[in-house]
């Protein structure tokens, strides 16, 4: 008996605990890819029915109804339907309800039922329902919804075995007369799913009190910011401090693999393209590696606790200032670390022009491939004294940076709504699910594939990237006695870069340092130091040892200038890349590439006249 | 009295049980007009105001219905009209007039 594994799909409410179930069913064998033609994240896995036979589980985006108000619930609707591009039609549907809300989950679930495909329903959260004290009658469920209805709490793996079982007898049976009437409206559905959530109710206390408590503090419009900018503070110092070890010993093992291959290989042309190109380029992205491991580690419990969504409810008046809503706050919150994870995490906004937006801005957060830099030329040119009690005059331009970009995004947000992605007032209407405990093993899985993505990602764009950066710096060789960098090509574009960026104080040795810093923005730090001949592989060192020689070489306005750049270019390829595949197309990376170099410009440039004029 | 008591539900204060009565459909979004429906924002729905923020407008707003806190924007509070009813619990739309006529 040969055929394809059969398909089947986990549909239901948001919040039902979908994924929760999703993971217990398929562990960590999970794909996740883009439906195609839609930026909607398709996550599947294999999961085994007793026989033995596999089977493709697909779990779908969280849907109130199969009338969709958002792309998500399209693909919901589109691939219980079997319309949807690249996807077979499930064999079989798993229909997901939180016990603790029949009465809103029956709404969608009788919606599922009524299309007469295999159906089961997972009658889950039971745990939490106990909790609260509410006993249930899944039988009674089973007689009013007229197909099988199994408990589940999928975080303890309960009910697995029996879900699966009855999955594979549906599926067996295959398509159905309807148990339930298919040409109702919403309206008389809830009707219903009033009267079904009543019979299947066997007891209940009064409401959540546990969940009230804590909205009362963490949504006190007061005290919740004050926690908020709190656990903000403490996620940054942890992103920035506890990496750091991490990322120094990532660090030390690709200089430990550079040298072993040095000293390993004959010199040549193809050794160099290994350590020059592919161990430093690929190298210096890996490097960040940790930081966002601990970023998304606190993002992804901020999320899966419930507070996420407190987070955004918080957010959403300041935001609404720029035309956003509280659903870009965690977007623009990642890009402090990297704007990859940034630009991914947007797939949660449901508005598409808010979500348009969001994209275009990510990158005006200072990522911390910007900190190199800036530390360097803060280091050189700012004099380390105090302007105050504890505060420093090189940490306040530091901070003024990290202003400069918040500023910048906020304004660009502002006129962005207005002209290019304007529209229907953007809304901000989110359920706030009940508050959880955290699950290790979710916020684990959730963490493997995070780092996975960005992994994958290093490994592919940003290996050709390099690659192509490296060749364009090491070809024509150089003649005996020639600068190898003024030799190659990228020299040869340098010279003509070097026309365009001197207006706004660059001299050549900057603009040369702008093209090889394209891959990633801190690998300016090492090619200025490549430029000025400094020998040394390691940043840090590179930072101390280039210090006097900036300062030798440029004059306060030039550097202010060169700071200012860097606010706002856009110089990093990985981000162009993640933008494209995230609008599915080229136009809006290259509007996200044209704004950014013509604000780097303007801003470097009216920083280095004004710097000038004022005698600095 | 009348006047009073029927009104949009972004004046209201919180922590009171009031039953949606009419929601002006026309003035919101297509997509967030079927998303409120979705969540059982609709005539006959009893819920309260839980929290608000204290900035212009007190946006955002969230609402207990049923089992559920929805937050929702001021633009969207001012579409629904409600009017006092007494407090025994908050439900979404769809429940029998005799359940809570009382």
């Amino acid at each position: 008996m040969s055929r394809a594994p059969r398909t089947i799909a986990l549909v239901g409410n948001p919040n039902a605990g979908k994924s929760a179930l999703f993971n217990a069913l398929t562990g960590a064998r999970q794909k996740i890819a883009n439906y195609p033609g839609v930026t909607v994240e398709r996550k599947a896995g294999r999961m085994t029915f007793a026989s033995g036979e596999p089977a493709e589980l697909v779990d779908l985006p969280g849907s109130y109804s199969f009338e969709p108000s958002s792309p998500d619930e399209a693909v919901t609707r589109d691939v219980v339907m079997g319309r949807q591009e690249g996807q077979r039609r499930p064999d079989a549907l798993i229909v997901v309800v939180d016990a603790n809300n029949l009465e809103q989950h029956l709404v969608f679930a009788q919606e599922v039922i009524a299309l007469g495909m295999p159906t089961v329903v997972a009658l889950n959260m039971l745990d939490l329902a106990a909790r609260d004290g509410l006993v249930l009658d899944p039988k009674a469920l089973e007689e009013s919804l007229g197909v099988p209805v199994i408990e589940t709490v999928a975080v303890r793996r309960k009910g697995l075995t029996e879900l699966t079982a009855e999955v594979a007898k549906v599926t067996e049976q295959g398509a159905h007369e309807p148990t339930l009437p298919t040409h109702v409206d919403m309206v008389e559905r809830r009707v219903s799913a009033r009267a079904m959530a009543k019979g299947a109710i066997i007891s209940e206390t009064k409401q959540r009190r546990l969940h009230r408590g804590l909205d009362k503090v963490l949504l006190n419009p007061w005290v919740g910011p004050v926690i908020l900018f709190a656990l903000l503070f403490i996620v940054f110092q942890a992103v920035f401090a506890w990496a750091t070890p991490f990322a120094d010993a990532l660090e030390a093992v690709v200089g430990l693999v550079s040298d072993a291959v040095v000293a390993n290989f004959p010199a040549g042309l193809l050794r160099d393209a290994v350590t020059e190109g592919l161990l430093a380029g690929v190298g210096s992205v890996v490097v960040f590696l940790p930081q966002i491991i601990i970023l998304f580690f606190f993002i992804l419990v901020m999320e899966a606790t419930g507070y996420m969504a407190r987070a955004a409810y918080l957010m959403d008046r300041l935001m609404a200032f720029v035309g956003l809503s509280g659903r870009s706050f965690i977007p623009l919150l990642s890009s402090f670390a990297c704007a990859i994870p940034g630009i991914m995490a947007t797939r949660s906004i449901t508005d598409p022009k808010d979500r348009l937006t969001t994209i275009l801005i990510a990158p005006l957060m200072t990522c911390s491939a910007r900190l190199p830099v800036y530390a360097v030329i803060i280091a050189a040119f700012i004099p380390a004294r105090s302007v105050g009690p504890g505060i420093g005059l090189q940490g306040l331009v530091l901070l003024a940076l990290y202003v400069a970009g918040i500023v910048g995004a906020m304004l660009v947000a502002f006129v962005l709504r207005r002209s290019v992605t304007e529209g229907g007032v953007s809304g901000f209407i989110m359920e706030l699910p009940r508050y959880q405990v955290p699950r290790v093993r979710d916020v684990a899985i959730g963490l493997w594939q995070r780092g996975y993505i960005f992994l994958r990602r290093a490994g592919t764009i940003i290996f050709s990237v390099t690659i192509i950066l490296w060749l364009l710096l090491s070809f024509p060789q150089a003649e005996p006695g020639e600068n190898q960098v003024d030799a190659s090509i990228a020299g040869q574009l340098a010279n003509g870069l070097a026309v365009v960026v001197e207006p706004i104080g660059f001299n050549r040795d900057m603009a040369l340092s702008l093209i090889p810093a394209m891959a990633a923005r801190e690998v300016a730090v090492s090619s200025l130091a490549t430029t000025y001949a400094v020998a040394s592989d390691d940043e840090d060192e590179t930072a101390e040892a280039l210090g006097p020689r900036l300062v030798a070489d440029w004059t306060l306005p030039m550097a202010l200038s060169f700071l200012a750049w860097f606010v706002f270019a856009p110089q990093c390829l990985s981000t162009i890349a993640v933008a494209r595949r995230e609008t599915n197309g080229w136009k809006w990376p290259i509007v996200m590439l044209t704004y950014l170099f013509v604000l780097a410009y303007i801003a470097a440039g009216a920083t280095f006249w004004i710097a000038t004029a004022a005698g600095l | 009295m009348t006047a009073k008591s029927e009104m949009s539900l972004a004046d209201r204060p919180l922590g009171n049980a009031l039953r949606v009565v009419a929601v002006d459909w026309a003035v919101l979004d297509e997509g967030e007009a079927r998303r409120l429906r979705a969540l059982g924002i609709d005539s006959g729905a009893v819920l309260k105001i839980a929290h608000r923020g204290i900035f212009s407008g007190r946006d955002p707003i969230a609402v207990e219905i049923g089992r559920m806190t929805v937050a929702l924007r001021r633009a969207h509070a001012l579409a629904i009209k409600v009017e006092d009813a007494p407090d025994e619990g908050v439900h979404a739309a769809g429940h029998s007039a005799s359940e809570y006529v009382k």
